[in-house]
């Protein structure tokens, strides 16, 4: 077993930020985790303009953003970086057993600072009833799928929920050619920024549904249609209100949760609802010396915010390792 | 060529009658309508492995069961197939009710169930702390338990085509045609399929929602296949022990209520409803399903909430009356009848298939031993039941099981490449082997990767990669390029 200083698990904006303050405030023995071929997670996918206005001061697409971050973290000699490694175990006293392609290992290290992002919430976890064929996607799998592998998940879409990640890919499939017949929100106003509703739907006279959900999805091989209905105020189908509208394709973007199961694994208190860790201040867990950053700490809308309040963290973890000296 | 055996319907009952057979000199095929095998009833199975309980002593259901519970051990050793004994509880809420359990304790005796007991408050309350303080008593069959039923499909598959059967997929069965011989018997059946005719000197009628559709084709049709949807709703692992033993309220007429099931997966399951359709292919949920199953199973456990559930389906029950068909036509000498094989079919699998032997030696078949018979399979290898230790074993040998592809289930490449060189090709066939996809992000993460691999490894483009089959297809196209 080898033993480290500080493990980052997770090398997307929060990892990177974390890592490279932390090395900043001290800390020469930094190990980076991450399960992808490269460092920079989702923000990979997102190849629209948006980001860095704030940490860099400049717009940056995704892949720019995380590859001006990459870049640093490559120029450290200190900060070692482990790909396609994945980790399948963590333990109390911070022992974490790693996978990867010939490999399976044991690191005990001295602090973790996990950055492991979020999931999608699923078409399953709000219950729409129905059948279960091809053509149902969470947003982020259709990003993936358009912008990383260069295909098409379908051609007539109705998109559900206005999360941000729906509402730039609805842009983004009308771009490819797809046609965006709906996107279809419960909630009175849309969960997304303002900035996507306006260059997202309203530049495509894309249609939004406030205060309607899907109340069902039609088609055995392949989507063929979903009914659409209005809801009150709480949330209950309003009689005779419903609708249907023919579609191959459901893309799902209904919010995000933090993916906490290792920490949780480790006897971490984990908030139930929210799936966050139980925390009195910023980054911080019910283990001493284990830090949680980024959105797996809680969900934000901006990578700008995630590589800020990661790099609090990297300063956390620097601020534990020094008081054990 | 003349098979001596064709048998219609890759399901459970029929890869299990198919193993069985394997064991003799005999050409037997399995034809199968669906791309994969298990695609049909089988996929939908809850797993339960009934102890045989709940049956009347007379009905074939009930002899079946308590046989093939004992039948299912030897052969989940011999596959590799992961059974587990854990028990059931079947639970009274009421003091009335009490003599009801005694009745089917009884019954259960009268079949034979072995270690029937009926348990009270104090046993349950320690053993199953997060059963309702409402229940009174529970009727105790130790010998319940579970497996996976489409991992036990593929195994029995699979250990049949290493004894030689053959199996045809994307193969739905058109007509059936028995010719004649000149004594007026038949001499075999032509089976018509998409490739083209298939003979055989007997046809075993294995194919769940469909065998009436087929009995229909060779003139019988006294018996019809009533679809019975049931929905079920899967928990998140983390539930793994919320209950210990396979959970049943005391049971109505025409159902065994809403359960709480364990699986061989770890999640627990709740569920199914029984309603009866006319609709074969309708495998949609609905919100009255959700409601249903939650209200039933809070009479058992109260703390089970809609959070917990992950996943959702629905699959049909093929009914055909009280109890199963299984029966040679001697109105078409040399076909023979496995229809109707509801729950407890999967349990009775391996005493149905002894059964089917039994009925074509007396239709005539010669049942001549073959000289080899590889009874064992090398057990599959899923990391997510695998020790740590092994699992460095496994990889140090082949780095491919370091690579993990589903990081909710931990499936790693290896397994995923596995599965397809072990015939499945597409990514329902990848989910049910390996549980690739199956966990809390339902593919969001992996999706792109398997359907990668799947292409590499089948040389097919991924447009051409299908959910089960053509139809299915994930995506449209490739993006343009220009």
């Amino acid at each position: 077993m080898t033993e480290r200083d500080l493990v980052i698990v997770g090398g997307g904006p929060a990892g990177m930020a974390a890592a490279l303050c932390a090395y900043k405030n001290g800390v020469k023995d930094v190990l980076i985790i991450e399960r992808d071929q490269r460092l920079g997670g989702i923000l990979n996918q997102c190849i629209h303009p948006g980001f860095g206005l704030e940490y860099f001061k400049e717009i940056l697409t995704g892949p720019e953003y995380a590859q001006k971050v990459t870049d640093e973290i490559r120029s450290i000699k200190q900060i070692e970086v482990s790909l396609r490694s994945f980790v399948v175990k963590l333990e109390p006293h911070k022992i974490l057993t790693i996978l990867k392609p010939g490999s399976l290992q044991q690191v005990k290290a001295k602090t973790i600072i996990m950055a492991t992002g979020c999931r999608e919430k699923t078409r399953e976890m709000i219950h729409v009833p129905g059948t279960r064929p091809a053509g149902i996607f969470s947003a982020g799998l259709a990003q993936k799928l358009i912008n990383i592998e260069g295909l098409l998940p379908g051609k007539e879409v109705v998109i559900v929920g206005s999360g941000d990640i729906g509402l730039i890919m609805a842009r983004r499939l009308t771009l490819e050619g797809a046609k965006v017949k709906a996107v279809v929100e419960i909630q009175k106003e849309s969960r997304g920024l303002i900035r996507n509703v306006v260059q997202c739907l309203n530049d495509f006279d894309i249609p939004l549904y406030f205060s309607h959900k899907i109340a069902r999805i039609y088609g055995n091989k392949r989507v063929e249609k979903v009914a659409v209905i209005k809801v009150d105020d709480h949330f209950n189908p309003i009689e005779d209100s419903g609708f249907s509208i023919d579609c191959d394709t459901v893309l799902v973007s209904v919010g995000l949760i933090p993916e906490n199961e290792l920490i949780e694994m480790a006897g971490v208190a984990i908030d139930k609802k929210t799936n966050c860790p139980v925390s009195s201040e910023l980054n911080t867990t019910s283990i001493k010396g284990l830090f949680v950053c980024g959105n797996s700490y809680k969900v934000y809308d901006l990578a700008d915010s995630v590589s800020l309040d990661s790099e609090i963290a990297g300063k956390q973890a620097a601020e534990f390792l020094g008081s054990r000296l | 060529m003349i098979y001596d055996i064709i048998i219609i319907g890759a399901g459970v009952v029929g890869t299990s009658i198919a193993r069985e057979l394997a064991r003799y000199q005999l050409k037997i095929a399995i034809v199968e309508k669906e791309e994969e095998l298990a695609f049909g009833v089988s996929k939908s199975n809850s797993g339960i492995i009934h102890p045989g309980t709940q049956n009347s002593p007379e009905s074939l259901k009930g002899k079946l069961c308590v046989k093939g519970n004992k039948l299912i051990r030897k052969i989940a050793r011999e596959l590799g197939v992961d059974f587990k004994q854990v028990g059931e509880l079947i639970v009274a809420f009421n003091e009335n009710d009490l003599a009801r359990l005694e009745e089917l304790k009884e019954e259960g005796k009268k079949l034979g169930v072995p270690r029937l007991k009926i348990v009270g408050k104090k046993w349950l309350r320690e053993r199953e702390p997060n059963l309702s303080k409402n229940a009174v008593a529970a009727l105790y069959a130790p010998t319940a338990g579970i497996v996976s039923p489409y991992r036990l499909a593929y195994d029995m598959a699979e250990n049949a085509m290493q004894n030689g059967v053959k199996i045809y997929t994307n193969s739905k069965v058109s007509e059936i045609h028995p010719i004649k011989s000149k004594e007026n018997s038949t001499a075999h059946f032509e089976i018509e399929i998409p490739s083209g005719t298939l003979k055989s000197r007997y046809v075993v009628n294995a194919a769940g929602l469909f065998a009436d559709e087929i009995a229909r084709m060779v003139g019988i049709d006294d018996f019809k296949i009533t679809p019975r949807k049931g929905e079920e709703f899967i928990l998140d692992k983390k539930r793994e022990h919320i209950a210990n033993h396979l959970l049943f309220p005391l049971p109505s007429k025409t159902s065994k209520g809403i359960l709480v099931i364990k699986t061989a997966d770890g999640n627990p399951m709740i569920g199914p409803t029984a309603q009866d359709g006319d609709d074969k292919k309708d495998l949609s949920t609905s919100d009255q399903g959700l409601k249903k199953v939650l209200e039933g199973v809070n009479r058992m456990i109260p703390s089970i909430n809609e959070n917990d559930i992950i996943a959702y389906f629905a699959g049909l029950r093929p009914v055909a009356g009280d109890d199963f068909i299984i029966r040679h036509e001697n109105k078409v000498p040399g076909f023979i009848n496995v229809a109707g094989i509801q729950s407890p079919g999967l349990t009775a699998a391996p005493a149905i298939a002894l059964m089917v032997c039994d009925i074509l030696k007396s239709a005539g078949l010669k049942l001549k031993k073959r000289k080899v018979f590889h009874s064992h399979r090398k057990k599959t290898v899923h990391l997510f039941e695998t020790s740590l230790r092994k699992t460095k074993k496994l990889i140090e040998k082949d780095p491919a099981y370091g690579d993990i592809v589903c990081r909710c289930e931990m499936v790693s490449r290896k397994e995923i490449e596995d599965a397809i060189a072990r015939g499945a090709t597409t990514l329902d066939g990848i989910k049910f082997r390996t549980r690739a996809q199956a966990g809390r992000c339902h593919g969001g993460f992996c999706t792109t990767r398997i359907m990668k691999i799947l292409s590499e490894s089948l040389k097919k483009s991924p447009t051409k990669i299908t959910k089960n089959g053509s139809g299915s297809e994930i995506v449209t196209k490739e993006r343009d390029n220009d």
